[in-house]
Formats: C-alpha cells, structure tokens, sequence
C-alpha cells in the first residue's frame, strides 16, 4: 500500500493545475485512488496558484496535502514557502530557470531542471509545465511516457490535437534531461 | 462496473442532475458552485432542457417554484450569501409543499464572508432558513461519488415527500476533482396528479399556495407536514459508522471534516486509541438513534465542524448531555488538519470523559 502525495505551487498562468489534472489522469488509468484539490481564489495570471494530488492504492481520506512527498516547485515564493513541509525522503522538483537558489534541505532528493527554458528552446515557451512533468515520469516508477501520451489524447479536446506534438515533445525534453 | 472519469465535485452534481431526468435549472454565478450552472449552460441547450441565468437568486428561487409547480425535477444552486437570498423562496416551496433541489456549497461567512470552504450553514441548512414551520431534507456529500449520487437521491427525496431537499456542500467538494462512476439510473418518480398541468377541462383546478388565511386550515396543514417530517425522520436518516464497534471515543463530522477526520481516527487507531467516527449523511433528519445508542459506550463525542460549532448542539441533544462533546473547529475558511483532529483524540483518551 503506498501513498504519494504531490503538492504542485507556482504562478497562475503557468499550468499549475493543468500538470496537476494530468497527473490525476495517470493514476486513474493505473486504477489507483486518486483526489486533485485545487488552490482557488480571486487570484488570475500571475497570482500564486497551487494543487495538491494524492495517489494512492487505498481510499483517500483528507485530499489536502499538508506534508507532500513529493513538491513541484515553478517558482520561488513556492519553494521558500512549501520546502519545509516536505516529508524526509521526499523529493523537490524545481524550475532552476527561474529558481537560481538551491533547496536547503538535505534530506529530500532534489531534482533541478531549467524547464523554462527548455520549453523556450524546443519553441514551446508556455508548456515548463509539461517538461517537468517528463522528468516526473521519469523519475516515478508507476509512470512511463506511453501512459501520459494516452491521457493527453484524451484530454486535449479534439479541436485542439495539433498540442499534443508539442506537449508530447516537452514531455520527452524533461524526460531525458 | 462503469468507467469512472474525474470530475470536480460541482461537475458530478450537474452531470448527476442531467442523469436523473432534471431538464430545468435556474441559478445565478457565485463562487465556489459556479462550475455548476457553467457545466449545465454547456449540457442542457443540447438535451432540450433549460438553462437560464437570472437576474438574482431570489428571481431564480422563484423561477424554481413555477417548474415545481408543474411537477418537474427541477434544481437551483449557489453559495451562502446566495442561499440566504433564496431563504424566501425556500419557505414557500416548504409552504405549498413544493419538490425542488436547493445546493449550497458553502463559503465562509457571515455576510460577504469568503470564498473558501466553510460547514458554518449548517443551522440555515437544518434548522429552518427561512420562515415558519418547516424542514427540508439535507444531504450531505464527503466524496465527488456522493455528490454524484445524493443528486439523484435528493430529486427522489423531494418528489417522493413533494418537499425541498438541500444538498450541503463545501468549496473543497465543488472544486475538487476524484474518480467517479456515472452509471446512474434515472430518479425514481412519483405521483404528481397535484400538479399544475392543464386541466384540459376534464379535472378540477389544482391549487399550488402556501397562503391559507384561517388559523385553523393553517395549523391543519402544518399538522400532517410535521407527521409528514415524522415518516421522514423514521424512514430516510442515513449515516456511517466507521470503527465505532469498540470505540471509547466518537467523532462526528460530515463532509469535507468527515474526511479530515477519517486520516485522524486512523493515525489514533495505529498509536492504540479506540476511537470511532458517526457522519452523518442527513444532516436533517440528524442520526440521533446511533448516537445515542453509542453514548452509553463511548466517554468522550468529539464534534468536527468548519464552522464555530453548529452541529454539536444536535449531537448534545442525540446523546441528551450524558457524555461530554468536545469541538474541534476552524472557521472562516479554513479546515482543520488532520494533526489538528488528533490532538483532540489524543486530549480526549486523556481526559477518559471528564471535562
């Protein structure tokens, strides 16, 4: 039986929930139990804006997370603010394009990746989101790249398919960062 | 079993509304439910329902009232300060013994309040809200599922009692997303030769009022309303027990705290406290055989509420007084923790009863 319990926190605008629903979405085509809690407030683009996921093999009891295994951190405010609560053992990733601070925890894996500006190479400047969500992946064992290119096939609405290149290529950028 | 897709709270309560048969809404935006008339402004032009957006809540109330009247499945939905608008309108549809579906996905309060999740409507909710004397039935989801299925339940509720019937929300339940099965039937329905229809000239007028101006008629009718509420108290109280079997300690919560306290009970129970929890699915009628069948074996009730303690008075008079009710709260838009939910636990195994 095991838990994961993700805390994704950045600014509004940069796919805070986005990443977060489609995590959510890996796990229910893995039949496991799962919640997605947003943050919400009268916050638009460039307020903070944060989402809790728990995966688990048993029913979820509370679906907000107060001490995350794992935290997605896209800016700085949100690693000064949510760090601490990481449980031991946990791991931390960070958007070190935006974030040129490391994480003073010593006891959490820390995974640093310039999403930012990958997703600004590949010509994608929105989708940071999605190739942190690759390394992700990459580094739980549950997940791999064709479940998330199944749910992404669902979940972009058709008028909108020519997206799922592009995400599916930052995807595969963070992945083999 | 069906595919279960993810869905927000409000999302399920729209689909499941759709589902059971309901083809007519009436609402106006307020957060954290808004995701509701959104999804049915999408859903119902294309399934020949009707979706409007009012000018208020008290124009969309009594919107609702006409529908029911003919005998419709019909539904509206809001916020706390929305609800508090509606209370009027809630009242008449209690007075001309009117079916209609009324969801609150309650935000901090008083007044404006916020717009984070808050339980502190709970006395609107089950003790009245508006006028007079009158009950609806209150349901009260803790998971995207129920939300999903208390829809359909409610819209048989309320046809089936010929009453309003409130779903009890809170915005972490509306906004938040889990898996959930939509195989759902539709609503079960029931005699509706009362309603306003056309007498086609073959039948007699139907009256639908709630004004009657002689004392006597208008205690009569609210009379078999209460043996009405009576059959109601006897027949639809529904509630969960969890772990209570053996328990020396019993949490009562209902949604969103329900689930807090679930983590709590269990963390308890791995350090050897024997702690159960009772949460309530009706909130009205409030599961107060239960409870106090439990007082005699459990020392110490511990009340879990987003609100400053509403509910306790219900468990108080469940239990009638014989053991002590602890609170454990936060208001205004927070929710306690899980950590929060086992100190009271862990003060209350200490305590053994005593205050």
């Amino acid at each position: 039986m095991s838990t994961d319990k993700i805390l994704i926190a950045g600014f509004g605008g940069q796919g805070v929930l986005f990443l977060g629903k489609i995590l959510a979405n890996m796990a229910l085509q893995l039949d496991k139990e799962v919640s997605w809690l947003p943050s919400y407030g009268p916050e638009m683009r460039g307020g903070t804006a944060n989402c809790s996921v728990i995966i688990s093999d048993s029913p979820i009891g509370s679906p907000i997370v107060t001490e995350p295994d794992c935290l997605i951190a896209m800016n700085l405010p949100s690693l000064l603010k949510y760090e601490d609560i990481v449980s031991k053992g946990g791991k931390i990733f960070i958007d070190s394009a935006l974030i040129t601070e490391k994480s003073k925890r010593e006891d959490v894996n820390a995974y640093y990746i310039p999403a930012t500006k990958i997703a600004i190479d590949l010509g994608y400047p929105k989708l940071s989101n999605m190739v942190l969500l690759g390394k992700i992946i990459k580094e739980f064992e549950d997940f791999n790249l064709d479940t998330v290119k199944a749910v992404l096939e669902t979940t972009i609405p058709p008028k909108k398919q020519d997206l799922l290149k592009a995400n599916l290529e930052a995807i595969t950028a963070g992945y083999n960062y | 079993m069906a595919k279960k897709v993810l869905m927000k709270g409000n999302e399920a309560i729209a689909e499941a509304a759709i589902l059971a048969g309901c083809r007519h809404y009436f609402g106006y935006p307020i957060t954290p439910q808004t995701e509701i008339a959104a999804y049915l402004s999408k859903r119902m032009p294309k399934i020949g329902g009707t979706f409007l957006q009012a000018e208020s809540e008290i124009a969309a109330i009594n919107m609702v009232y006409g529908v029911a009247a003919t005998g419709k499945p019909v539904m509206t939905s809001s916020s706390s300060p929305g609800i508090s608008l509606k209370g009027e309108g809630i009242s008449y549809l209690a007075g001309a013994d009117l079916p209609a579906l009324i969801v609150n996905v309650q935000r901090g309060g008083p007044g404006l309040g916020g717009i984070q999740p808050s339980q502190s409507d709970y006395f609107q909710a089950t003790k009245g809200g508006g006028h007079g004397d009158y009950h609806m039935i209150v349901l009260a989801p803790s998971s995207v599922q129920e939300m999903a299925s208390l829809t359909v339940k409610a819209f048989e509720l309320a046809g089936k009692y010929r009453m309003p019937v409130m779903m009890l929300a809170d915005g972490t339940l509306g906004q938040m997303m889990e898996p959930v099965s939509l195989d759902i039937k539709e609503a079960e329905k029931f005699d509706t030769s009362w309603a306003l229809t056309g007498t086609q000239m073959k039948r007699k007028h139907n009256i639908v009022n709630s004004l009657s101006l002689i004392p006597e008629e208008l205690e009569q009718l609210n009379f078999e309303r209460f043996k009405k509420y009576e059959i109601i108290k006897e027949n639809e109280t529904m509630y969960e027990e969890y772990l209570t079997e053996d328990a020396e300690i019993c949490i009562v919560a209902f949604g969103i705290a329900a689930r807090v306290a679930k983590n709590a009970v269990n963390s308890a129970r791995e350090k050897g406290i024997k702690v159960g929890m009772i949460r309530p699915i009706t909130l009205w009628p409030f599961p107060k055989k239960p409870l106090y069948d439990l007082s005699d074996k459990v020392h110490t009730f511990i009340s879990v509420e987003l609100s400053m303690g509403q509910m306790i008075e219900d468990v108080e008079l469940a239990i009638r007084c014989k053991k002590p009710v602890m609170l454990c709260n936060r208001a205004g838009g927070c929710i306690p923790s899980p950590e929060d939910v086992l100190a009271a636990i862990e003060k209350a195994n200490k305590n053994g009863g005593a205050l």
